[in-house]
């Protein structure tokens, strides 16, 4: 046997497999065609949406600064050197509460203070005369008496100096800025800030022995409420992290799904058998329906929650008339084509008994589309609790608006991470839930897919 | 005991435990639409307390409501939809219909709501570019008969499942706040999400697939590349070109939306146009918004319907 092929044989392989070797030219070449084609609207896209410029002007130092702040928290005291004595200030609602004494804030024997953002390897130890930063294995000495501060000998390169300030970074644990006035710093921790109880509560600073042995048993710290009732108000109320707010959003995001789905399909429901081709009593009104589920989905959610934040002012309600007036469409759609592809043997048989009409529905058609009317509705109630969350941000109620309004600020991001990590367990529970019923229903139907097929 | 007696025995038996088989279950089923409808109702209460108006007050303003949206000059829809300048015209933000031409060469221009929905579609292929992009790879990854390498299997699973279930807005507003507010922001959190969303469908497709041709490239000494492209991809491109159109329907939905939270597009102008009351520009927009999302469905089911047949309308239970 030759090792490789002869003419012959390869010409007898083309001759035996047309189809393969001799493509008509459109046939070879429509792949080569949208790739160009594909190639050429990008190209137009890059232009239309002036991607170099946009990403030119774009300022990607800020996404991790973002990121990181979802995870952490800062704290910016500052020192005032004009004074008659230094003492550090905190910003009004600073993460320490109204009596902040640091540990890392340390005054000096000598009259000095010293600042530590990261132990003393990265530190500012400053009076009114004189600074010194201390980052990377290097003490940079500035003086502050001529009118503007001054680096007395070489400046390291994460170090900036200014007209009249100098800024020294020290990565993710903060920054110092000095000028002749005032020091100011930042120190980042990692971690969330008075998560349970803000600066306002008595059980603030406390550790959560203390708290649960007041809790407890120890004396009322309001007179009139328990401990009990206190530290639930006081957490539920948080002024910073808004529990109680989120929470009850965040409800109302699920009923906004669960609501408008389930109304959705109890309208879609009998205007399905209408609309199905082959149960209908006519074929107009079957068209007729068939173009209304059309309309209800292409006027699209986001027209029907505007148009019912309008209507019913903002809040959960324009949510759920708007998710209701979609699935309208869609489940009666999917409904509907359920219907149409159903086996008819079952129904011609309870016809043939002599059933009326409903009856006929009753037993020759439910039990046999049921667990798919049930699957779609479970499908679409999980992709509308994901789609509740974006509805949201325009205005129809939810987390969504909440998110929203925290993130256009820029500097809540760590409530924005606290949301969506209750979303997304919303979502995973949601679809664990959803598809769970949905395993259980299928395993019914694959179970009546089979006996029909031993019957048959 | 005759055996007569003893069959009707059984029989009757038999009856009973059917007759307590099915009360049983008319007992559960009663009991499941019982408590929906005690859900059903407890969360239309509750969905009616915390919104902003009550259905029961508000039911009667509805025809009001509805008296905006019908302009008193119905050619002023026409003229909303293709910058025509109007008799109605008094110097208000309602009738400028010509201001927002956008003029391509000497007098010719694209009126504005037609480049507005080119955007919002334009974001929306983009993204779906972007996903399809980065689906197809990771779904040969996540596939349990392809992958090559367990491990990694996971990694890129547990990825796009987090891709999937992020909010899109969060992921806007991250990129709002980087790059700049408008489309592109968009563009990046609609891609994300669609990488997420197509690489599920695309793994779960490659899950499916025959596997002869590739134990033959295999025989043959066929890397994992070679296999991939030569075996698997000729079987399961149909179907992920007919998932990536239904994706584009949807994503042209969702960045109308994210036009309407400050993504750009469409949905931006469609916001302030109803928040402000003008009844023509409103009817125009929704007319155009309408058509679009109508033809594109259109056209992207007879295109699936030609790729796959009506394997692409069958529904799974």
């Amino acid at each position: 046997m030759a090792a490789t092929m002869t003419v012959d044989q390869v010409k007898a392989i083309e001759d035996r497999h047309p189809q393969i070797f001799q493509r008509p030219a459109y046939k070879r070449f429509w792949p080569l065609l949208l790739i160009a084609g594909t190639v050429l609207y990008l190209a137009y896209a890059l232009w239309f949406f002036s991607l170099p410029q946009v990403l030119r002007e774009s300022h990607w130092e800020r996404l991790p600064l973002f990121l990181s702040q979802w995870i952490s928290y800062d704290l910016q005291p500052e020192f005032r050197l004009d004074q008659p004595e230094i003492t550090p200030k905190y910003p009004r609602f600073s993460a320490l509460g109204e009596n902040p004494n640091p540990d890392w804030v340390i005054k000096n024997p000598d009259g000095t203070y010293t600042v530590q953002i990261d132990g003393d390897a990265k530190s500012v130890t400053f009076d009114k005369t004189r600074a010194s930063i201390t980052a990377n294995g290097v003490t940079v000495p500035i003086a502050l008496t001529g009118g503007k501060p001054v680096v007395t000998g070489p400046v390291p390169d994460w170090m900036t100096v200014h007209d009249d300030e100098i800024v020294a970074k020290m990565g993710f644990a903060g920054e110092v800025r000095v000028t002749v006035d005032r020091v100011k710093v930042r120190k980042r921790f990692l971690g969330w800030a008075n998560f349970v109880f803000d600066t306002r509560s008595p059980f603030f600073g406390k550790s959560a022995g203390e708290v649960f042995s007041l809790i407890v048993s120890g004396p009322e710290l309001k007179p009139g409420t328990s401990n009990l009732a206190l530290a639930a108000d006081n957490i539920w109320n948080n002024a910073q992290w808004q529990h109680g707010d989120v929470w009850t959003k965040l409800l109302q995001t699920i009923v906004m799904a669960f609501l408008g789905t389930l109304l959705g399909g109890i309208v879609a429901f009998p205007l399905a058998f209408f609309a199905a081709r082959n149960i209908t009593p006519s074929g107009i009104l079957s068209q007729v329906l068939k173009r209304f589920f059309d309309f209800m989905r292409s006027v699209d959610m986001l027209i029907w929650a505007l148009f019912f934040t309008r209507a019913f002012g903002p809040g959960p309600l324009a949510g759920s008339a708007a998710i209701f007036f979609t699935e309208i469409g869609t489940l009666g759609k999917t409904y509907s084509e359920a219907l149409e592809n159903i086996d008819d043997k079952p129904r011609e048989g309870v016809l043939s008994t002599g059933a009326n009409g409903l009856l006929v529905q009753r037993y020759g058609v439910l039990p046999e589309v049921v667990p798919i009317f049930i699957s779609q509705t479970l499908y679409q109630w999980e992709s509308n609790t994901r789609g509740a969350t974006i509805i949201g941000a325009v205005g129809a109620g939810g987390i969504g608006l909440k998110l929203w309004e925290a993130m256009r600020t820029n500097s809540n991001w760590a409530n924005v991470f606290y949301m969506v990590l209750l979303t997304l367990l919303v979502v995973f529970i949601f679809d664990n839930i959803s598809n769970f019923l949905r395993r259980r229903l299928s395993r019914t139907l694959h179970d009546y897919n089979r006996l029909q097929a031993e019957r048959s | 005991m005759t055996s007569a007696t003893l069959h009707s025995d059984t029989t009757r038996q038999q009856a009973d435990a059917w007759r307590r088989q099915t009360s049983l279950r008319r007992f559960y089923t009663a009991l499941c639409v019982g408590l929906l409808l005690v859900a059903m109702c407890a969360t239309m209460w509750f969905a009616d307390e915390a919104n902003a108006g009550h259905f029961f007050d508000r039911l009667p303003h509805i025809l009001d409501f509805l008296s905006w949206l019908i302009p008193k000059d119905c050619n002023d829809v026409w003229r909303a939809l293709f910058d025509i300048a109007s008799p109605n015209d008094k110097g208000t933000q309602e009738f400028n219909f010509p201001l927002g031409r956008v003029y391509i060469w000497g007098g010719f221009y694209i009126p504005e709501y037609f480049e507005l929905m080119l955007t919002t579609v334009n974001v929306a292929l983009v993204s779906t570019f972007i996903g399809f992009v980065f689906a197809v790879p990771f779904s040969f990854i996540a596939a349990r008969n392809l992958t090559p390498s367990p491990i990694l299997r996971l990694v890129v699973k547990r990825f796009m499942e987090l891709l999937r279930a992020f909010p899109e807005i969060v992921i806007a507003g991250l990129f709002a706040a980087t790059v700049s507010i408008g489309p592109v922001a968009a563009i990046i959190a609609i891609g994300l999400h669609s990488i997420g969303a197509l690489g599920k469908l695309f793994y779960e497709i490659n899950e499916n697939i025959d596997m002869r041709p590739e134990e033959g490239l295999r025989a043959v000494g066929a890397n994992w590349f070679e296999r991939v492209r030569f075996a698997d991809l000729p079987q399961v491109l149909p179907n992920f070109m007919s998932y990536t159109l239904l994706r584009i329907e949807i994503n042209v939905r969702i960045s109308t939306i994210m036009g309407a939270v400050g993504g750009g597009g469409i949905g931006e102008e469609l916001k302030l146009s109803i928040s402000r009351g003008f009844g023509a520009k409103t009817l125009a927009l929704v007319l155009l918004l309408f058509t679009t999302i109508f033809l594109v469905d259109q056209f992207s089911a007879w295109l699936r319907r030609k790729l796959v047949g009506e394997q692409a309308f069958l529904m799974s239970a």
